[in-house]
Formats: structure tokens, sequence, C-alpha cells
């Protein structure tokens, strides 16, 4: 017969190794940040947000473009995916219920969220870039917003799940068209949660690189258009880390921080500030 | 009940037809624009990876040259290299995150339990080339100086820690990848966890059970789908991770038993070599790795999402 | 009322979330193979009282108790009492069925394991028995091996009562075990409380009056995390000493 003091001797032991594991973990992560933030302020100085990256060798420069770049990257690709996936998003959570071709829909676009963005880059690489003949912030965007699409579908599905048959029902009885209905009080109602959802997936694809590898390139110079290569923090970042210049590594950690806070910002602030955890909940409060 | 749809199908004829018949169709399209998208995808990357698939044929995946000068390719070692670095990482964070979890949601004093479990979501959304850049110029020197030595002199009976110590390599790009997706898989595993209702667990408290007699027979069973369905995203994010990986795996095309030597996994070969692939044959077989890791991933999200489908209804995962 | 008649000895229980108290003094004895039950308005304290008992509050942060329970002379909230054993000597029912998510058998047999009782033959029998204890053997004999979630709601409270009695505690709580349930069903879980009283001694959180008058033999009324008035059912629910008592049972609040 296992005795009790046998069994608390296996609690223990089990909560123990769960507790170092924890601590390993989090210890971890936490060297992680603490390298990015103290390496990536050293680098961070005035030039580094105004000026452009100077030739290899040289002391100074900085990163400009790349965060104008990114800012147009990420904007371009919400403009492209929002839209087009809060209409995807009406049609699963309205008129797909119990339909097969929905849940197709839904199966397909589970599967796109974790999509190797890398492939993405490929995809679009072969559909944009090479019939046009160049890279471009366009093909970017275009990869980024396709990273977007499957997270903003699913999100604003759940969230107009969330709202109450009464509530639509009210609005049609009054006499208000399905669309009407839907833009004026449903889109309304949902409305936090859809912006939570959208302003994470925003952080999320702010961050990419693989996708603007083939598609948007990188590039020294200030953009003149939407149709030429295009510098992102990301991209700059990858191809700093890897060069040999010392110089340009340092740069690479400023380029890191600025990544990391912008996102963690986002990501704080739209939790904060609506208050609610998109796609989690939580029992037991 | 959630989910109502009141689209009143029998109105649909009489009365306001037109615009609300307009409305649905306009949805309808946007939604098959995924199933035209998935489709475009495979599509393309069959078509552009033709003359590769047709010169190689099945040999493509098991053979382990790659030349582009003489105009060779095959799979073999990207894939093995995908493999390998992904079985390092889960290894590594399988325990870390149920440990990790299950701190957060029964074992931390309630003061450090919101701190922690806040820094764990925001780690999962910090950017991989961030996880994989520290690798390079953090891990990779520890590794090479320390790490690899000490396991080459207690472990190096086995082959998978022999060898030289380089510092990057198939068990420094998997250590990275473990740390990229811990706080994504703790941070699902905690939310399972903490979702077990609370009667089941007093009741087998009730019955004079220890905790780690909870965890195993009643809150681990009860999420068994929502645990299953993280689980399997971070093992997605794994295969397909192309940032964390690509500063530290060495990039050689090398097959080796040593975990300490340098490698490639299919995304890292394509985000160093597919903008240098001049030549067609050697564009299409770099094309033709991409739909391999595509339909690797999509095998087996897809299979865990049909297989899942109850757990992740109820907000498993995401 | 004689010393080995009295199951839980009572003293001054107090009860805290945090700053707040919500219980205030209570002190009673619980006699011995008797059913007990607490009736009272919502949030008047009455499940707080008995979650005392197996000191289930201890599973969450900033709730303490004071004063003393006594259960077989030891002081059931000192801390170097062993909650694992204490806990299976006082099992509990909880409003919701909670089967666990494995089979009936299992269900049944799992407080047994976590015991450490291995022999496959004693923990059939026992399993058996509890089942049988429970007036569910007939019904379930033959689905064994299927989820406990497969059968009904009452069906699931009963199997929770056989899980808890498979273990032989000495006190069973029930925290307002028929509230879930229909009215047939809790008409069978009130007969299975009649029959298992002889054997053990069984405290029920009610909200239900008459389930209270029609199954106990003893009735605490509380009130605001006071207890008001304790005594012989019949007493209670006849002749009431306190006149919020007899304002509660003649329906005048609550």
């Amino acid at each position: 017969m296992k005795s009790l003091a046998a069994r608390r001797a296996a609690n223990l032991a089990v909560l123990t190794v769960s507790s170092l594991a924890a601590l390993f973990g989090i210890v971890m992560l936490a060297w992680v940040l603490g390298d990015v933030i103290v390496r990536g302020a050293a680098a961070i100085n005035w030039d580094f947000f105004t000026s452009l990256p100077a030739p290899p060798g040289m002391k100074g420069g900085g990163l400009a473009n790349a965060i104008v770049g990114t800012l147009i990257l990420t904007l371009t690709a919400a403009l492209i995916a929002v839209p087009a996936g809060i209409m995807a998003g009406i049609y699963l959570s309205e008129f797909g219920r119990g339909a097969l071709f929905a849940a197709a829909v839904r199966w397909l676009a589970d599967i796109l969220v974790s999509a190797p963005s890398i492939v993405v880059g490929v995809f679009v690489y072969l559909v944009l870039v090479r019939p046009m003949g160049n890279f471009s912030g366009l093909a970017g965007a275009v990869s980024l917003a396709i990273l977007m699409l499957p997270v903003v579908i699913r999100t604003t599905e759940e969230m107009l799940s969330l709202v109450g048959r009464e509530l639509r029902e009210a609005a049609l009885a009054l006499g208000s068209s399905y669309p009407r209905m839907m833009f004026a009080v449903i889109l309304r109602a949902a409305r936090n949660g859809l912006v939570t959802g959208v302003m994470l997936a925003v952080a999320r694809v702010a961050g990419e690189t693989a996708p603007l590898l083939f598609t948007s390139l990188n590039s020294p110079y200030w953009m003149s258009g939407i149709n030429e290569p295009m510098a992102s923090l990301t991209v700059t970042l990858f191809n700093y880390a890897m060069s040999p210049y010392d110089d340009w590594h340092s740069l690479a950690w400023g380029a890191a921080l600025l990544i990391t806070v912008s996102v963690l910002t986002v990501t704080v602030f739209t939790r904060m500030v609506l208050g609610i955890r998109a796609g989690r909940r939580q029992a037991n409060g | 009940m959630r989910g109502p749809a009141v689209f009143p199908a029998r109105l649909r004829r009489g009365g306001r037809g037109g615009a609300d018949l307009a409305f649905p169709a306009l949805t309808m399209t946007f939604a098959a624009g995924v199933v035209v998208l998935f489709a475009a995808f495979i599509l393309v990357l069959s078509c552009q990876a033709w003359p590769a698939i047709e010169r190689f044929g099945l040999g493509f995946v098991v053979s382990g040259e790659w030349n582009p000068v003489t105009g060779r390719f095959g799979a073999m070692v990207p894939i093995v290299g995908t493999m390998l670095t992904t079985v390092v990482a889960m290894t590594v964070a399988l325990p870390v995150s149920f440990g990790i979890a299950l701190f957060l949601a029964e074992i931390a004093p309630a003061w450090l339990k919101g701190p922690v479990g806040a820094a764990i979501e925001l780690l999962a959304a910090v950017p991989s080339i961030v996880y994989g850049m520290w690798g390079l110029f953090v891990i990779a020197p520890i590794m090479a100086d320390r790490v690899e030595p000490w396991l080459g002199e207690h472990l190096g009976f086995l082959p998978l820690f022999s060898g030289p110590p380089m510092g990057v390599g198939i068990l420094s790009a998997g250590l990275v990848l473990a740390l990229m997706v811990i706080p994504f898989m703790a941070a699902v595993i905690r939310d399972v966890f903490m979702m077990t209702p609370r009667n089941m667990k007093e009741a087998a408290y009730g019955l004079g059970a220890t905790t780690l007699e909870v965890v195993r027979d009643v809150m681990i069973p009860c999420g068994r789908k929502g645990i299953a369905g993280g689980v399997f995203l971070g093992l997605g994010r794994a295969l397909g991770e192309t940032m964390a990986v690509t500063f530290v795996i060495g990039n050689a095309h090398n097959l080796s038993w040593s975990l300490f030597a340098p490698g490639n996994t299919i995304a890292s070969m394509l985000a160093n070599e597919f903008t240098e692939a001049g030549d067609a044959l050697y564009a299409a077989s770099l094309i033709e790795l991409g739909l391999i890791l595509f339909m690797i991933t999509f095998v087996i999200l897809g299979a865990a999402r049909l297989w899942l489908r109850v757990g992740m209804e109820q907000g498993g995962g995401r | 009322m004689e010393e080995q008649d009295i199951a839980v000895s009572v003293r001054n229980l107090s009860f805290f979330y945090g700053a707040t108290q919500v219980l205030f003094d209570n002190s009673l004895d619980i006699r011995r193979n008797r059913v007990t039950a607490f009736i009272g308005p919502s949030g008047c304290g009455k499940s707080t009282h008995i979650r005392c008992y197996n000191r289930m509050f201890s599973l969450y942060k900033g709730q303490r108790a004071t004063g003393e329970i006594i259960i077989d002379g030891a002081n059931v909230l000192d801390p170097s009492t062993c909650e694992l054993e204490l806990r299976r000597r006082v099992g509990m029912i909880f409003q919701k069925p909670t089967p666990f998510p494995m089979s009936l058998f299992d269900n049944i047999a799992y407080g047994l394991r976590i015991q450490g009782i291995k022999n496959r033959s004693e923990i059939e029998a026992r399993v058996e028995r509890a089942l049988r204890g429970a007036a569910l053997w007939d019904e379930v004999r033959d689905a064994l091996h299927k989820p406990g979630t497969a059968l009904s709601g009452g069906q699931q409270q009963r199997l929770c009562i056989a899980r808890a009695i498979a273990v032989e505690p000495e006190l069973i709580l029930m925290d307002e075990p028929c509230s879930a349930l229909d009215p047939i069903a809790t008409a069978r879980v009130e007969e299975l409380i009649e029959e298992l009283k002889g054997r053990y001694t069984i405290v029920i959180v009610t909200h239900n009056m008459q389930q209270a008058a029609r199954v106990s033999d003893y009735t605490a009324f509380m009130y605001m995390g006071r207890l008001v008035e304790f005594g012989a059912t019949a007493d209670i629910f006849t002749n009431p000493a306190k006149k919020e008592t007899e304002d509660y049972i003649t329906g005048r609040f609550g």
C-alpha cells in the first residue's frame, strides 16, 4: 500500500521540478529581454530615428527609412486584410452556420494562421514580384496581408457570435436591412473585441521578417513609391546582424529593441485600453 | 448560446429581397477568397516547382545532394534538419511549458501569478527574429565555449553529442526555437488548466488527492484537447519558423549524426538561397522545398484541427 | 449529548475573505450518524461554513478560518492536521455533479487507487459495494466502462455519492446536492440520503426548506454569517425560538 508519505513526496518532487522549469523558462526569457534592452538602448540616439543608413564601415547612420518602411508595409497590409477579413468573418458568423462550405473556410483559415510565413513570401514572389519584374513594398504588404487575413476572419467571427441574438432581432424588427443592421449595430457592439483582435494581428505581422525577404527586399534609401523595394526594420535587422561590421551589429540591436518595444506596447496598450483578451477567456478569475 | 444566426431564411424570398440577397453573396465571395488563396498556394507552388518535380521525381526527398553547379538537387538535408531542430525544440519546450503552465495555474502565490503570467504572454508576442538574433550573439558563443564541450565530454559516446563544438548548428537552432515556442505553449496550456471547472478540482481535492494527482488525473484529462491543440500549434510554429533558426543553424549542406554540426532547415535554406537562385532548375528546387514545407504543416495542422474540432471550439487554443 | 455521539464539534468558527469577515463565531455540535441541514438565505455563509470542515477553502488565496473544528479529536483548522487524510475522511458532494473524465468504474475506484489500493478484486468489490450503497448498481452494472459523463444528471450525482462513500468517510458534506436536478432525480437522492444516514454522518446545505424538513434530523438556520438557531428539525420548523427563523421559514424573506 502506497503510504501517505510517498504520495506527498511524489507531489512535492513534481511541484519542485515544475517550479524549477518555470524558473528556468522565466530566467531565459528575462535574459533575452534584458540583452535586447541593454544592447539596444546603447544604439538608440537621435540619428537612429532621423538618418539614413551609413555605408558599411562608416560611423553613424540610422534606420529612419526602415522605420517608415515598416509603418507603411504594416498599414498597407491592414488596409487590405481588415476589410476583406471582416467581410469573410461576417459570412462565417451570420450565414455560414452549419454550412459545409463555411466549415471548410474555417478549417483552411485555421491552417493558414500557422502557414510557414517564408512560404507566403515565396508565393507572393511568384505571383507578384516575378510578373511585375521588381521587388516592391506592395508585394511585401500583400504578404503581410495574407498572414493577417485568417486572424482577422476568425476574430471577427468569434466577436460577432458573442453579440446576442436579441440585438439582431431588435434591429431587424425596426425594419433595418440586414447589412445595415450588421454595420450600424452589430459591428459596433463587437467593436472592442474587433479592434483588439486587429491590433494584435497588426502587432504580430509588424515583427515578421521571412515574408518580406523576397517581396519588399530592402533598400538603403527613402522610398518614393510603393512599387519599389522598401526597407523594413526586420529585414534591415537581419542583414545587419548577419554582416561582419560591429556598427551594423549595434544598429541591429537597436532595431531589435525598437521592434520589441513597439510590438509589446501595442499589445499591452490594446489589452489595457480595451480590456479584452481576444480569443481567450479566463475561468476562475 | 453563442453564435446566433437570425438570417431570416423564409423572408428571403418575400419583401425586400434585393439588398438582403446581395449582402450574403458579397460576404460569401470574401470567404471564398480564403479557399481560392489556399488553392492558389498549392497550384502556383506546384507549377513553379514542376521542372524540379519532373526532373528528380521522388528521388528529390531521398537525395542528399545539393549542387547548383552540376544542377543536381535533393531535399534530404533540409528535411532532416527541419525534423531534428523541431524534435530538439519540442523536447526542451514541452516539459518547460508544462512546468510554467502548472506553476502559473496551481503553484505560484497569487501575487506572482499575474505579473509572471502577463510576462509570459508578452514574450509570446516578441518577434521571432529577436530570438534568432539573440541566439546568434549570445547563445552561440556560450554553446561553443561551454555547453557543447561539456556535453561532448560527458555524453560524447553518443553520436548525437560528438564532433567539434561549433556553437552554431542543429542543437543551438533547436534551443532558440524552443525558447521561441515556450511562452506560446505555456500560455495556451495555462489557459486550459485554468478552465478546468472549479467543481471538478474541488471534487478531486475533496477525495484527498494531492496537487499532482489532481493535475494528472483531472486537469490534464479534462483539458487534453485544448492542450493537444496548443502543442500542435507550437509544433507547427517550430516546423515553419525561419528567423529564429536561420541565424544559428550554421547554413551548411551537411548531414551528420552530431547535433553540434551546422545544418539547414527548409525555411533557412529558402531565406538564404531563394534570391540567389538564378538558374531555373535551382529556383524550382527551392520552390519544391517550399511546397514540401507547406504540405508538411498543412497535413499536421489540418489533421490536428479536424481531430480537435471540439477542443478548439471550447477555446483551448487560438 | 454523549461525547461519542458527536461527529463534529465547531467552536467559534469565523471566516474571512481577505479582510471581509463572512462567518461570525459559529458554534455547534453535529450528531454522529444523523443528517444535519444548514438553511438560510443566499449568501448567509452556509456553504462557506461547511467548506471549513474539509478545509476546502485552503485552495484559495486570502481565505482563512479561525476557531476550532474538532473531528475525531483533531482540530481541522490546525495547520498540522494532514489535509489529504482529512479529506479522505470527510467526503464532499457538490451542487453540480462532477464526474471525472474517466470511466464510471474508474471514477469510483479513483479514491481507492490514490490511497494505494492496487488489489484488483478488492477494488472491484468496493466499487460494487459503493454503487449498491448509492442505489446505482442496478442501473449501471452493464455500463461500468462507459465514461461517467454518459449518465443522466441525477445518475451522475449518485455516482459522485458512490465515489465519496467508496473511501468510507466518516462524514459526508453535501453542498446543495439537488439544486441542479429535476424533481424525480431529487427524490431519488433524498431517498438515498435516508438510506445512508444510519451509517454516515451527513451535513447538507440546502436552499429548499421542504427538503431540509424531509431529510434532516437537525437543522441549523444561518443568517448574515451568524448561526441564528440550531436544534431538532421538528422544533425549528414547528416552533422556532427566534423571530428571524420564523420569518424565513414562513417565507417572509429570503
